[in-house]
């Protein structure tokens, strides 16, 4: 063996494997069992947690094998690298074979192919060549698709194919996955993933990526004017919560939408999500004050624990509320302090019940008109410029495999020759998927073109 | 009895009655009881509808959120592929391994906690009752073609070892088993791609994120990876008969981890609502 065959081998060798379908099962298998660490071994935890978990030697052996973080690990991206190279290299072997039924159709049935097909049909028959020709072609024509007549070794050929296209299925479906990943490198490169809380009232101008790893500046300002929370009916589940966002440029609104789960607000590619929500400092109480003295009526709005100032030197103060006190409604707790700063018994007051406070005859008497709590919103922002081909990608994915499995490529093949003093016909067919199907379908459509050849139209029954 | 417990009932005493009659059509080789069988199983299909179309009412929003909702849920989705399937295969016997398997899973639905819990805001989307169908239509197409495939391995045993009992005569023969194990193979793969693909539009929608790696994703994707590996098997390396029928059969217990073991064990989106309760 020469130097050149011995390099000429070694590519050769080089290019199956890359091209082998082994390499393809192999692969998938290996993605497949891989994957099952990342669901085991908790992602992205802090040290601490995995010592705590595994033990120090544990941890060490796992950061080694990049486990904490195995879905961006270096081997397995090199997995899911391979896997693409895999894709390809098959598709480019095997697509030059499939370009040829679309580059040259077999017009012209081979005597192998019409002796041995497994779907095939032979007559004789007195008529000519000639009409003979006609009236197969009218009916394949008629029941079947278009078919394209060759005249060659003084027989005459017939070809009609349908579904051809079902070839590229399994190209496609490849493709799908590659434009997929494609999507995704650009979105993890050029993209980001933040999330941010704005308090009512309050705006943010930059947003910190969820690993922490960048600040970044959104270009413009956001804020939340307003946010609430709506709760299924005596429960304390929420059942849809919304912030009303404003974006502002240079201190302009220039866009304004109310979003809830489900629903984002879209701004210059960077995407708000509405993601979960918290209280945002205390509640502030509103409540009348009477003098009971005068008769004069007097309205507070006060944080919890904040001192509010009465008349006469005396003051208030809320030390506690509930949405819910007993099921009696809204409820708070204050105490009255006298002007000598002695806090006196506490006092409950109950917002459904304004007229209970007023038999205590105390000298001041109080009644609850609400209270506010204010929340933040928690928005989850993003960007992402390869998430439309992903989308892409995955429509390839949805329609590769459908064309894959469930449509073929059928053709069928007409012969038709001088012999003796009769006409012989052959004809054949064949489907590259569902061959019981396509059997039946043939069956069918050789008795149409048999009546046809005998100049009898199909008996009409029913 | 509430209604919705005595339709609940209803449905899992047709689906028994079918059962029955497939056994008895298989056993018995009287086709007629299939043919009953499929009606009773049309009638408790329709019934069941009704299960979830008042529970839609109590939740406002798509009733599946928990174990008790989610296998009954499977059987609706097993019995109706069953019956589109068996419009092309007209097989009795497969109809003997769905009816008893959706009656036990409707059994085990019904021993599971039932709680009323209004849906969290998350699953107050359109997208969900379609991801929830194709995933769940998936998974039904997939336990048919671990049936199919279960019975080839008997028939295959059988064969190999020259005893033909009477079971052996009850089964359809390997071809066609083998024929019914990849047609279902290749429905469930299409359904369960949209099931993923729909999940990740929603995921998408809901916290920006197509794919952020939960257990319940990345186990979806182990099961899609491993069928797809034994449909390229099937379809270019053609691997027929016993090692795909036992490739489908193990499959088919990732899947079944990937949908009780995740929801049940991992911490994730797909925890079940009654579990995760405080």
């Amino acid at each position: 063996m020469t130097e050149t065959e011995k390099k000429q081998d070694f590519t050769d060798r080089i290019w199956d494997f890359f091209c082998s379908l082994k390499l393809t099962i192999i692969l998938l298998l290996l993605l497949a069992v891989t994957s099952i660490i990342g669901t085991i071994i908790p992602q992205n935890s802090s040290a601490a947690e995995y010592i705590r978990l595994y033990g120090q030697s544990n941890y060490e052996l796992f950061t080694r094998l990049q486990f904490t973080e195995m879905y961006s690990s270096t081997w397995f991206v090199a997995l899911l690298a391979l896997f693409c190279v895999n894709l390809i290299c098959c598709s480019i072997k095997h697509f030059p074979r499939t370009w040829k039924f679309f580059k040259e159709p077999a017009h012209i049935a081979t005597p192998g192919l019409l002796k041995n097909s497994s779907n095939k049909l032979e007559i004789s028959t007195e008529e000519s060549p000639e009409v003979v020709v006609d009236r197969v072609k009218d009916t394949l024509d008629k029941h079947f698709t278009k078919t394209v007549r060759s005249d060659a070794n003084g027989k005459i050929y017939l070809f009609a194919q349908k579904g051809i296209y079902s070839r590229l299925g399994s190209y496609m479906t490849h493709l799908s996955i590659i434009v997929i990943l494609v999507g995704a490198i650009i979105g993890n490169v050029f993209g980001f993933r933040a999330y941010v809380t704005i308090p009512e009232g309050g705006s943010v101008t930059h947003v910190i990526t969820r690993d922490g790893s960048r600040n970044i500046d959104l270009g413009f300002e956001v804020r939340c004017d307003n946010f609430d929370v709506k709760f299924y009916p005596n429960t304390r589940r929420p059942m849809e919560y919304a912030s009303d966002l404003v974006v502002l440029r240079e201190g302009v609104e220039v866009y304004e939408k109310r979003i809830v789960v489900n629903d984002p607000l879209f701004f210059d590619g960077i995407i708000f999500y509405q993601s979960s929500y918290g209280p945002a400092g205390d509640a502030i109480i509103t409540f009348n004050v009477t003098d009971n003295q005068n008769g004069e009526i007097r309205e507070f709005s006060a944080p919890l624990n904040n001192r509010v100032q009465l008349p006469d030197g005396f003051s208030a103060i809320v030390t506690d509320y509930t949405d819910d006190d007993r099921n009696f409604g809204p409820a708070m707790r204050l105490h009255v302090i006298n002007p000598e700063g002695v806090r006196q018994n506490p006092i409950v007051v109950w917002q459904n019940f304004p007229e209970f406070d007023v038999r205590r005859g105390d000298k001041f008497s109080f009644a609850m008109l609400g209270f506010k709590q204010p929340y933040f919103t928690g928005l989850q922002v993003a960007k992402d410029p390869g998430v439309n081909i992903v989308w892409a990608g995955c429509i390839l994915l949805i329609i590769g495999p459908f064309i894959a499995f469930f449509m073929s490529h059928k053709r069928i093949w007409a012969c038709i020759e001088q012999d003796g003093n009769a006409t012989k016909v052959q004809l054949a067919g064949n489907a590259h998927r569902n061959q019981p199907g396509f059997a039946l379908a043939f069956d069918d459509l050789m008795q149409k073109v048999e009546l046809a050849i005998k100049n009898q139209s199909p008996t009409k029954e029913g | 009895m509430e209604p919705v417990k005595l339709l609940f009932a209803l449905t899992t005493v047709s689906y028994l009655v079918a059962g029955v009659l497939y056994l008895t059509a298989m056993i018995g080789k009287r086709e007629g009881a299939g043919q009953l069988g499929r009606w009773v199983l049309l009638v408790g299909i329709v019934i069941h509808a009704g299960v979830f179309a008042v529970r839609h009412t109590m939740v406002l929003g798509t009733p599946v959120t928990s174990l008790h909702e989610s296998l009954s849920f499977f059987a609706w989705c097993l019995v109706l592929l069953f019956l589109l399937l068996d419009l092309r295969f007209r097989l009795s016997v497969m109809g003997a391994f769905a009816a008893p398997v959706a009656t036990g899973l409707m059994m085990f639905s019904a021993f599971s906690p039932d709680v009323v819990v209004p849906l969290n805001p998350v699953l107050r989307s359109w997208l969900f009752p379609l991801h929830i169908s194709f995933a769940f239509l998936g998974n039904a197409a997939f336990a048919l073609s671990f049936g199919a495939g279960v019975m080839y391995l008997i028939q295959d045993r059988m064969l190999k070892s020259k005893r033909f009992n009477r079971l052996y005569r009850m089964l359809p023969s390997i071809d066609v088993l083998d024929r019914v194990n990849y047609t279902c193979l290749s429905v469930g793969f299409p359904f369960m791609t949209l099931g993923i693909i729909s999940g990740a539009a929603w995921a998408n929608l809901a916290w920006g994120s197509y794919w952020s790696w939960d257990p319940k994703e990345t186990w979806a994707l182990i099961t899609w990876l491993l069928y797809a590996a034994l449909l390229h098997g099937r379809l270019t390396v053609g691997w027929r008969g016993r090692r795909a029928a036992f490739f489908s059969t193990v499959a088919f217990m990732f899947l079944l981890f990937s949908f009780l073991g995740v929801s049940l064990l991992f911490d994730g989106y797909h925890t079940f609502e009654v579990f995760s309760m405080p």
